[in-house]
């Protein structure tokens, strides 16, 4: 008994809930003989697209701020990037078709990455000095200013320069569009590469890659010098500062690196899913990311790689599997839809009973 | 050796002298308090035999009897730790005392036999508490701190179909009411105030008003209540106590102050390590007495301090401190000079509160420090953080869950971090970043393990999981890991049993004996600072009190400790 128990304890219970809950949606799904296959192929599509985006978790809760649910202040420097990219049409460069079209997509997705960093970085050191001086109330504050930035843009969006047709009102219209399709740019660019068709299961090799190696880096950060101390810095801020490590800066650090992995991600997210989402389109992005950890079994004191390779298969894999499943046992309305918001939200309010109060002791 | 007798002679002559104003009102009070006395029909308001109480295996009391007569001072004495806190737990039923298996023992108010299982029947037996930190509310009026609870109403309309707690307030009858308590203990102020804009020290006052409101109140206890008045407040306060004392109402003194237990006390009850010690009228005692009781002759050294060959150097100054501050909360320095010399032993000792443990984490930047701190010489920039790392000084703090270790952490993380940190050890160089070295790290931290009998399921066990005594050794490895010039090792006893505080001694004398290492321990047990220590520093009120032998006699530790030796031990 105490064997069980502590196997429980380890897994943790809310883990083996979603996890009987996967199987018993996969079990259904077998018996309204839908195609598994395709249906695999579409829970590694999403573990890929929304992977890096649940990554940007990592260090942030790390760091000690908490989960960061104001990811959409490097979702805007992303969305930025990939739409500077567009219009300066970096993909139809004959120079580089002219080696390899999708290679060209390559170049135009990577210099989006790199524009996006930059301004992620710059975003990210100025929110991670706002959270400094909330120290405590880390939670709220990023999910205020995740809305916020998201009330800004949609003004900005308006009003920047962008002239390019595919991206602004079709018939000479004023500000940009809502959707922005990338058909003609980078969609599906990563999801292409070396990708396997074995039947009707399609592997998104180099997507998985991508999403691989971001996973790696973060990682291989978390095993520096920085990444050590800002871990410490997350976990205990005394026992950093008798060590000798500015807890400030190391919050800064981490605020900065989550922000700028959200920019990665969001761009791998848009070519995945083929479109750029304006406007409130990411408002909700930060929730969907803190409810994948967390059912990874990340709390907010404490995240690891792992808990975001299986928490984001877990969540998607039920996204996915849920609106067809949900679709025929009740063929009406938008069940699917009602189902993720049940679970995404009430994964984060148990992580949050779970959580210790925010520590604001230094 | 000269200076501290007179010293200590002074320090007598002092308490003579307190005896002596302290008959003077004495004789005036005995008068009104006999009307009171016959009255009762016990000769003691509160007598408590026998009492042991054991927490978890531990015992914290042993055969404790307490003592107290009507309308007397009765002074509750004992160093931190010698169980007075749990003596009150019990005194006031508290729930900690009954969900640890309640205690052995009996209790009896004014004679008859009582059981307090709960605080509110201490209250209904008459017994009160005015406690350190104020439990007023700011913005209530004087009044309505004075009656919360306990408010005088009028049934209403309402009130006949809701229940009382609708009913009217009297104000008027309350406002009397708190006039009267105020009255009794003799503070002028308007009742009507609100409670946030008043000093300090009144604040205190209405405290003490609000359990005189009660009724039959027949004794009452002040749990350190000095320690955080000024001079001035505190001399009024000790007035307001013995103009309670004169209503008949019973009063026990917890403090560590002797000069005010000699002022106002009429009698007192000595603890030490949970046993009653003694049980003394003050006219028959001195300051010097109750010092060395509450010290004690405790066990031999702790540790045999193998063969010295060390050649102390009392120019070779390790560490200068000159005016030295820290804001550490509850452990404030105030003010402090000493030079700990190269390759000894120094000992830093005091009673809690005092600011013992501020010195060494204002030295590591835990806490703002300001003031000159000199280490070999270099003078060190407080304001910088791991500017003391830097000049290879290590800390193990006193507080190991809060600031010692990561908890969620393996041992192996924990004793190689801050050696990574400052010293950039356990690292390797890939492509331009500095990377753990898993291997170097995992070899030292099983070394540790070795070394200093660290048990554990292997170096990856998280720290959280670990005892006390084990964790502590943690925290010992981590600074060792450092290799320092200077260790400051801060209570590095506490919460943890006899074998593994052996140990703990026993290596920090090694460090200091093979390695030369400079050794600053700071500690409220004067037994281990006493065994191990070359000169004892002690801190009293933020400021160096004295510098002693560990051989000097126990009562001139106690004395210092209570702040009553003054400067001029140095002695060496």
């Amino acid at each position: 008994m105490n064997g069980v128990k502590s196997v429980i304890n380890k897994i943790g219970l809310p883990r083996i809930i979603i996890v009987g809950f996967f199987l018993v949606l996969f079990a259904g799904a077998g018996y309204y003989r839908m195609d598994l296959a395709q249906l695999m192929s579409d829970i590694l599509r999403r573990w890929g697209m929304y992977g890096v985006l649940v990554l940007a978790m990592v260090p942030a809760v790390q760091c000690g701020i908490g989960l960061n649910f104001g990811i959409s202040m490097g979702i805007v420097g992303g969305l930025l990037g990939g739409l500077i990219v567009i219009q300066l049409h970096i993909s139809d460069i004959p120079a580089l078709t002219a080696i390899n079209p999708l290679f060209a997509q390559w170049v135009a997705i990577l210099v989006a990455i790199v524009i996006g960093l930059i301004l992620a970085a710059g975003i990210g050191y100025l929110y991670g000095l706002l959270l400094n001086r909330v120290k405590g109330s880390e939670m709220t504050v990023t999910t205020y200013v995740g809305f916020s930035i998201i009330a800004f843009m949609n003004i900005m969006w308006m009003a920047l320069p962008f002239t390019d047709g595919e991206l602004i009102f079709p018939n000479a219209g004023q500000g940009l569009r809502p959707t922005i399709s990338l058909s003609a740019s980078y969609s599906n660019v990563m999801n292409n590469t070396l990708a396997l068709e074995i039947g009707s299961l399609t592997i998104p090799t180099g997507l998985l890659l991508f999403f691989f190696l971001m996973c790696f880096l973060v990682w291989l950060f978390m095993r520096s010098k920085a990444g050590i101390a800002m871990s410490a810095a997350g976990e205990n801020p005394m026992f950093a500062k008798a060590s000798g490590v500015h807890v400030n800066k190391m919050r800064v650090l981490g605020t900065v690196l989550s922000t700028m992995v959200a920019a990665v991600g969001i761009l791998v997210y848009s070519q995945g899913y083929g479109f750029i989402q304006l406007y409130n389109g990411p408002m909700m992005m930060g929730f969907n990311s803190v409810a994948a950890i967390l059912i990874g079994g990340a709390s907010p004191r404490k995240a690891r790689i792992s808990h975001v390779l299986l928490g984001t298969f877990l969540f998607q894999g039920i996204m996915a599997l849920g609106l067809p499943v949900a679709n025929q046992i009740l063929p009406e309305g938008n069940l699917s839809e009602v189902m993720r918001l049940i679970i995404s939200n009430g994964i984060i309010i148990y992580a949050l009973t779970q959580a210790k109060g925010g520590d604001s002791r230094e | 050796m000269a200076a501290m007798r007179a010293d200590l002679k002074d320090a007598s002559l002092r308490s003579v002298f307190c005896q002596g104003r302290f008959w003077v009102s004495r004789r005036r009070l005995v008068k009104q308090r006999n009307e009171v006395v016959h009255l009762e029909n016990s000769q003691y308001v509160l007598e408590m035999d026998n009492i042991t109480k054991e927490y978890y295996g531990n015992r914290v009391l042993n055969g404790v009897r307490l003592r107290v007569k009507p309308g007397e001072i009765h002074a509750l004495m004992g160093e931190n730790g010698a169980g007075k806190s749990t003596l009150m737990n019990i005194l006031f039923g508290m729930p900690v005392i009954h969900s640890t298996g309640g205690f052995e023992g009996n209790v009896k108010i004014a004679g008859q036999e009582v059981n307090i299982d709960s605080p509110v029947k201490a209250m209904e037996l008459g017994i009160g508490m005015v406690h350190q930190e104020f439990m007023l509310i700011p913005g209530f009026t004087v009044t309505e701190n004075i009656k919360i609870g306990r408010e005088i109403s009028t049934p209403n309309l309402v009130s006949r179909v809701v229940g009382r707690s609708m009913e009217t307030l009297d104000f008027e009858a309350m406002a009397a009411d708190a006039r009267k308590a105020l009255k009794k203990i003799g503070l002028q102020i308007e009742e009507y105030v609100k409670v946030a804009g008043l000093p300090v020290g009144y604040m205190q006052f209405i405290e003490i008003a609000r359990e005189i409101d009660k009724t039959g109140m027949k004794l009452m206890v002040f749990d350190e209540p000095t320690a955080v008045l000024t001079e001035s407040e505190a001399a009024r306060l000790l007035e307001v106590m013995k103009k309670i004392a004169s209503q008949g109402i019973a009063i026990i003194f917890i403090t560590h102050r002797l000069d005010e237990v000699m002022e106002v006390a009429d009698s007192m009850t000595v603890l030490r390590d949970g046993e009653f010690v003694a049980y003394k009228e003050i006219r028959d005692t001195s300051a010097a007495e109750i010092a060395e009781l509450m010290i004690g002759r405790k066990m031999e050294k702790l540790v045999d301090v193998s063969e010295d060959h060390r050649n102390l150097d009392d120019n070779d100054i390790a560490v200068r401190f000159r005016d030295y501050r820290v804001d550490m909360p509850g452990e404030q320095v105030k003010g402090v000079n000493l030079d700990i010399c190269r390759g000894e032993i120094f000992g830093i000792g005091g009673l809690a509160g005092q600011g013992k443990l501020g010195i060494p984490n204002g030295v590591m930047g835990l806490y703002p420090a300001e003031g000159e701190v000199e280490i070999n010489g270099q003078k060190l920039d407080l304001s910088k953080l791991g500017e003391a790392l830097r000049h290879k000084i290590a800390f193990v703090s006193e507080d190991r869950k809060a600031v010692g270790l990561l908890l969620d952490e393996s041992i192996e993380r924990n004793v190689v971090f801050s050696a990574m940190q400052t010293n950039s050890k356990f690292l390797k160089n890939i492509l331009g970043m500095k990377f753990l070295d898993t291997a170097a790290s995992r070899k030292y931290a099983e070394e540790m393990v070795q070394l200093l009998d660290i048990r554990c399921t292997g170096v990856k066990q998280k720290t959280g999981s670990l005892s006390g005594g084990n964790q502590q050794k943690v925290c010992l490895a981590r600074a060792l890991a450092l290799e320092p010039d200077i260790l400051f090792v801060s209570e590095p006893t506490r919460g943890i049993d006899i074998g593994a505080k052996k140990l703990v001694l026993e290596h920090l004398t090694r460090l200091n004996r093979e390695m030369g290492m400079t050794v600053v321990i700071v500690s409220s047990e004067l037994v281990e600072l006493r065994s191990i220590s070359d000169r004892i520093a002690i801190i009293s009120d933020g400021k160096l009190a004295c510098i002693l032998n560990p051989d000097d006699s126990d009562a001139n530790f106690g004395l210092a400790m209570a702040g009553a030796l003054e400067k001029g031990g140095e002695s060496r």
